[in-house]
């Protein structure tokens, strides 16, 4: 059962944290249950919400959870302004407001028989997250299936358990690099981008899912390119400012695309014109 | 407006019909909106009777440049359209989507449930029907409905008013919605102004408008009073102030990184007021508000701009730093990307914009100088 949607989609639903996980010095996981009822939250990989802290405002933030698990809805949210802020001194208990799921998704149905390359950085893994449940649920339907993950630090590589946990499964590949090592870091140091030309799938049929900072997301769809990965098999995940989530306000326009609604996960070549030009 | 009609006979009222019909929707409960004098322009207002209207007022308007005369045949329509536009009686500038009270677990909303006003627009342009038609794609016509729009759009009636005096600054020709209307109104009038007689023709565009017109004292139009009316809106065709280049999307489209945006930033304040006299842009923001006690919050919608540094505001900084990619957002997203997005274009050709900015830069203007500036003169 999904939570029904209000019919003032600008209204928000009020749900309770369950669990508050601490992820990293300034990233967090929150735990979502409606106070009202009302069964599993439905909703696609790639898909976001908006969050509403009581008199602070509302910010858009990516699901992270599982689509297929029945249990509490996923967000994992870095605290970077004020609500991601207000959100962060939260407590179990305590009650935030939810607006969504809204925008589009990673196309998993598409990438079925084909060796799937996901390409994050930082918080980025976060949004990629229900796209790995998802590939990993369906494993025979797809090629090769590979995770490249760029952070900052070691101490700034989110999920770090679940990595671990994925690296040592025999059906799939990830890899991860640092900017800067630290402490007792013996992995690799540099940009994701760098592993994009080392990795071992068939460029010629991959799908590749791209989500991180735009500057990341730019030179990964640039070494793609050189290792032969068609625009037209290439996603990503865009961000821009949102207040409404639902392509009345106008803040999140990306030349003729809302990223609120046809957004926020593009098919490459439908933005390429426009990805290059600065401060569209 | 109500369900539109096939054919309908033009009637032609005078001075004391058209007091009829405001008084007829009055006496319907509705609130009149027209043309009425103010500040030294001619904005909307409420209009109880026909004295309300701006008689034998013509404004003159240039880039930059708005001022009004007396005229003295006592026209009641005779001027081009003003610096308001119908979006504020449809999407106010502000206004309270919910309240929220806390609760001793949480919160719970309300929802604004302020009572739909009963409308009716008097003196809708042909540029201004098309801009209603445009809004009705964003805010009522997508995936979701803007609830406030789609009701009181449902209970305004649009008595439209053919342009028989276009603007200095005018272009609707080029955008295509006037200066005659086509669709979309309840009533359409045509002023004829003339020396011994003044009359408007008038045609009914709906059930509803039909029915009104059958409650005023009217008399059919003869073949005279038709064919005054055709020249006047020939002759309002040919006397348009501006032009729109034809293929002004794909020369935005094309034109992104022209250095043309550094030039034109180096004019443009960055104010906002093009946006705001806009018939079409619908850009708002929203903000949380609470109480002193923190236990009321409300969340208010306002207007917004494109040409504010916030606009663009994502953690790490403003995506659209300068004016001129400011700028940019405003006119591709008007002329070429509206047309991704909605199927239609976003300007109306009403020319508000050129009038009134600052420093009366042009948009029709701007965008042949894109063109030149890239050789595809």
């Amino acid at each position: 059962m999904s939570v029904t949607a209000a019919a003032d989609p600008m209204l928000p639903e009020p749900f309770g944290i369950l669990r508050k996980r601490r992820e990293l010095s300034d990233t967090f996981t929150l735990e979502l249950s409606p106070l009202h009822g009302g069964g599993t939250f439905a909703f696609r990989p790639g898909q976001f919400n908006m969050l509403y802290v009581f008199g602070v405002g509302e910010i858009p933030i990516s699901i992270s959870g599982d689509p297929e698990d029945d249990g509490p809805l996923v967000h994992t949210i870095r605290a970077v302004g004020t609500v991601s802020g207000a959100l962060r001194d939260m407590e179990a208990g305590d009650v935030i407001g939810v607006r969504g799921p809204f925008g589009s998704a990673w196309p998993v149905e598409e990438a079925e028989g084909r060796d799937v390359v996901l390409v994050t950085g930082g918080v980025g893994l976060a949004p990629m997250r229900p796209v790995i449940h998802h590939l990993l649920a369906h494993r025979q339907r797809y090629g090769k299936l590979l995770i490249l993950y760029g952070a900052r630090t070691p101490e700034d590589v989110l999920f770090r358990k679940q990595l671990e946990q994925w690296r040592s499964r025999f059906d799939m590949f990830v890899d991860v690099t640092v900017d800067r090592a630290t402490g007792k870091w013996r992995g690799r140091v540099g940009v994701v981008t760098k592993l994009i030309a080392r990795a071992g799938f068939d460029p010629h049929d991959a799908a590749a899912f791209v989500c991180g900072p735009e500057v990341m997301m730019r030179f990964s769809v640039q070494a793609l390119n050189e290792r032969g990965v068609a625009d037209e098999r290439i996603h990503l995940s865009m961000e821009r400012n949102m207040k409404c989530a639902v392509g009345f306000c106008g803040h999140c326009q990306f030349g003729g695309q809302f990223v609120c609604k046809d957004g926020p996960v593009f098919r490459f070549d439908a933005i390429r014109d426009i990805f290059s030009v600065w401060e569209v | 407006m109500s369900r539109p009609v096939a054919t309908a006979d033009v009637r032609t009222i005078d001075r004391e019909g058209l007091d009829a019909l405001i008084r007829a929707l009055g006496a319907q409960g509705r609130r009149v909106i027209g043309p009425v004098l103010r500040d030294g322009a001619i904005v909307t207002g409420p209009v109880t009777s026909v004295d309300d209207l701006p008689a034998g007022v013509v404004d003159h308007q240039e880039a930059g440049g708005y001022h009004l005369e007396g005229q003295g045949n006592g026209a009641l329509f005779h001027h081009g359209v003003g610096p308001h536009t119908w979006k504020r009686y449809l999407y106010p500038p502000v206004r309270t989507l919910w309240t929220a009270r806390r609760v001793r677990r949480g919160f719970e909303t309300t929802p604004n449930a302020e009572p739909t006003p009963r409308q009716a627009f008097l003196g809708v342009r042909g540029c201004d029907l098309a801009a209603l038609s445009a809004l009705d794609r964003v805010l009522r016509d997508g995936p979701y409905a803007d609830p406030c729009y789609a009701a009181c759009r449902a209970e305004a009636l649009v008595i439209a008013v053919n342009c028989t005096r276009p603007g200095g600054t005018c272009f609707c020709v080029s955008m295509g919605g006037g200066p005659k209307v086509a669709a979309g109104y309840d009533l359409a009038l045509t002023e004829l102004p003339g020396e011994d007689r003044h009359v408007l023709l008038v045609e009914a565009g709906s059930e509803a408008g039909a029915a009104l017109l059958a409650g005023l004292p009217s008399e059919p139009a003869d073949r005279a009073a038709l064919a005054a009316a055709e020249a006047r809106l020939a002759e309002a065709v040919d006397s348009m102030g501006r032009d729109m280049i034809p293929d002004v999307a794909q020369v935005l489209r094309d034109g992104l990184t022209s250095g043309h945006w550094d030039d034109v930033a180096r004019r443009c304040l960055s104010c906002a007021n093009c946006t705001l006299v806009c018939p079409t842009c619908f850009c708002s923001t929203v903000e949380d508000v609470t109480d002193l006690t923190g236990g009321e919050a409300r969340r208010e919608r306002r207007w917004d701009s494109c040409f504010t540094l916030d606009f663009s505001y994502i953690h790490g900084g403003h995506i659209r730093r300068g004016g001129d990619s400011r700028y940019r957002q405003w006119i591709t997203h008007k002329l070429a990307h509206w047309h991704d997005q909605f199927g239609t274009s976003g300007c109306t050709g009403c020319g508000r914009c050129i009038t009134w900015c600052p420093v009366g830069i042009d948009i029709t203007e701007e965008a042949k100088a894109i063109k030149n500036r890239e050789g595809r003169t």
